[in-house]
């Protein structure tokens, strides 16, 4: 195949000198960092840092409401996310999310994986279809026998296992993960976290955090964010190394007052 | 020190009062919701009841029978005929018109307001359509006689389509409709909740699919209740089928044909000279009960639709 090879395999997600705005305010400034391919990638940081919206950037998901535009590059696989011809309905095709709330569609268990393949052409066998993607996210053996009822019917962690196992069903490379198990009680939690780390074998996973534990447990590599103390107040990552390089012996003093809880 | 403080603190436990306080205005506000709320049933229990009693008379006049009446197609009063078919099918046609009209129509006005148009888009759009709901309905009829039959004139021939038809007025009861049918269900579709819109587009869907596979089967109560409650108002719509639809009943299920609906009945009948207690007078307290036995049972379908298809999304 003849790629475009100017990019370095190694990373999925780059970005360059990447600022975010709402309407004219600044909310995110100068991030560059590169989301390494079959890793799980951390961005921790106190509230209001703009953790969220820099995600949302990964998938074009900010564009949806607010007024909100970009400077800088986002690149996937070396392509510019936001160039003028890409589409951004085939960037989430590829870049999946889940949310900090589940958010299972108003349907069935079975639709809800089946809706989301369907959308995206699938022809093959549906059934199949629907019991891999629930099995790789942990859930089948909780639900096989009752495939047919709403998806709202399950509890909060069920509900997060179903939003990624829809997710998955698409086989996106790429899953953005926005405070999954913020919602969830600890025994949920570290389901999803287990998970996680399965889903490292054929995923990309970038996952938003304000649980410092969770990051160091779960992630290869962290992105401290904070706000910085110009008059613009925007967000943007402050350090982005190894997770154990972060929690152990990290360069900014902002970033060891952070993690070793001094405060946030 | 230690002591003081356990003092001071049987000190204050005596002085706290757990005691009832009055309070007046409270109770007053109660009392006035209490009575509006009252009030309105009361009424409304008035009127079922003077509609009922003079409805009763009607029916216990000589040669006046309810199943004659529900099963005849002439209403001939003078040669007391009162079949109540040729109303009904004319109320049915104008109904069925409009709705064809107002029902395509507002779905498509609210799924793009709510869906696809940008904020000041909606803000301009959402005003004008209200104010199409205020014009009175007898700028409507007008409307009906000397634009829209002129149109169908023009279009199917004159010889054809007769000056009062229920066509006409059908199709311009539906654009009467439109605002209200596309207002509550945009307010449906909007009061879907962002987090399910959000979670489609992250699954790569597009706007069409977020919009007609999402949205509006999650806000399909809502949308039920606004067809519904349209479809009562085209039943009880008087003057514009009072101007444009003719008068006379007539059975037919021609849309070009003049044909009185049951309200443009009543209102000849009761503007003319009437005396109390006559059969004519009697029989628009019977007509009056069948269209609010009409709407009465819309209403309790619409209320079944929305209880079986509520698709809770939280």
């Amino acid at each position: 195949m003849a790629l475009n090879n100017n990019f370095d395999q190694k990373y999925i997600i780059e970005t360059r000198n990447l600022d975010i705005y709402y309407g004219s305010f600044k909310a995110v400034a100068g991030v560059n960092m590169r989301v390494e391919r079959n890793a799980i990638t951390a961005i921790i940081g106190p509230s209001g840092c703009g953790k969220s919206t820099l995600l949302r950037a990964f998938n074009r998901m900010n564009e949806l409401y607010a007024d909100t535009s970009i400077e800088g590059e986002v690149t996937f696989s070396g392509q510019d996310i936001y160039a003028r011809d890409v589409d951004p309905v085939e960037v989430r095709y590829r870049i999946g999310m889940v949310f900090q709330k589940p958010n299972p569609f108003p349907k069935s268990i079975y639709e809800n994986i089946a809706w989301t393949a369907r959308i995206h052409g699938y022809k093959g066998n549906m059934d199949e279809l629907v019991e891999n993607s629930l099995r790789q996210a942990a859930l089948w053996d909780e639900v096989k026998d009752k495939l047919k009822q709403s998806g709202l019917s399950l509890s909060g962690g069920q509900q997060q296992r179903l939003c990624i196992a829809r997710a998955l069903s698409i086989k996106p490379e790429v899953i953005l993960m926005d405070e999954p198990a913020s919602a969830l009680d600890p025994i949920a939690t570290l389901k999803i976290e287990e998970l996680m780390q399965d889903l490292k074998q054929n995923y990309t996973i970038v996952i938003v955090t304000h649980n410092m534990q969770q990051a160091a447990r779960a992630s290869d590599y962290t992105a401290m964010m904070m706000l910085t103390n110009g008059e613009s107040r925007s967000g943007t990552v402050i350090e982005f190394d190894e997770t154990n390089i972060i929690f152990t012996r990290p360069k900014d003093k902002r970033t060891e007052d952070y993690v070793t809880g001094r405060f946030g | 020190m230690a002591e003081l403080t356990v003092k001071n603190l049987e000190k204050k436990a005596s002085t706290i009062s757990l005691r009832r306080k009055p309070r007046w205005g409270e109770t007053i506000i109660q009392g006035l919701l209490f009575f509006s709320g009252f009030f309105s049933i009361f009424i409304t229990l008035g009127i079922v009841y003077e509609l009922g009693k003079e409805a009763l008379l009607f029916f216990q006049m000589p040669g006046v029978d309810l199943l004659a009446t529900l099963t005849t197609t002439e209403w001939k009063p003078h040669v007391n005929k009162f079949g109540i078919w040729p109303l009904l099918t004319s109320t049915l046609m104008t109904t069925l018109i409009a709705m064809a009209i107002a029902i395509p129509l507002g779905m498509g006005v609210a799924v793009y307001l709510s869906e696809y148009a940008i904020p000041k888009v909606r803000s301009t759009l959402k005003p004008i359509l209200e104010i199409l709901a205020g014009i009175p309905t007898i700028v409507y009829g007008y409307f009906a006689l000397t634009f829209m039959t002129p149109l169908l004139r023009e279009i199917f021939g004159k010889d054809v389509v007769q000056i009062y038809n229920t066509g006409s007025a059908g199709l311009v009861m539906g654009i009467l409709i439109l605002p209200l049918i596309s207002s509550m269900t945009e307010d449906a579709l909007s009061a879907v909740p962002r987090s399910l819109r959000e979670a489609a587009y992250a699954m790569g869907a597009t706007k069409l699919e977020v919009a007609l596979q999402i949205v509006v089967p999650a806000a399909l109560s809502g949308i039920a209740a606004a067809i519904i409650v349209g479809i009562s108002r085209a039943v009880g719509e008087t003057m514009i089928v009072a101007v444009a639809a003719g008068a006379g009943p007539n059975f037919t299920f021609s849309p070009f044909i003049g044909a009185e609906t049951i309200t443009g009945h009543i209102v000849r009948i009761s503007g003319g000279d009437l005396s109390y207690d006559s059969i004519d007078y009697n029989s628009i307290f019977a007509l009056g009960l069948f269209l609010f036995i009409i709407t009465l049972v819309l209403n309790i379908i619409s209320q079944a639709i929305v209880r079986r298809f509520r698709e809770v999304y939280e």
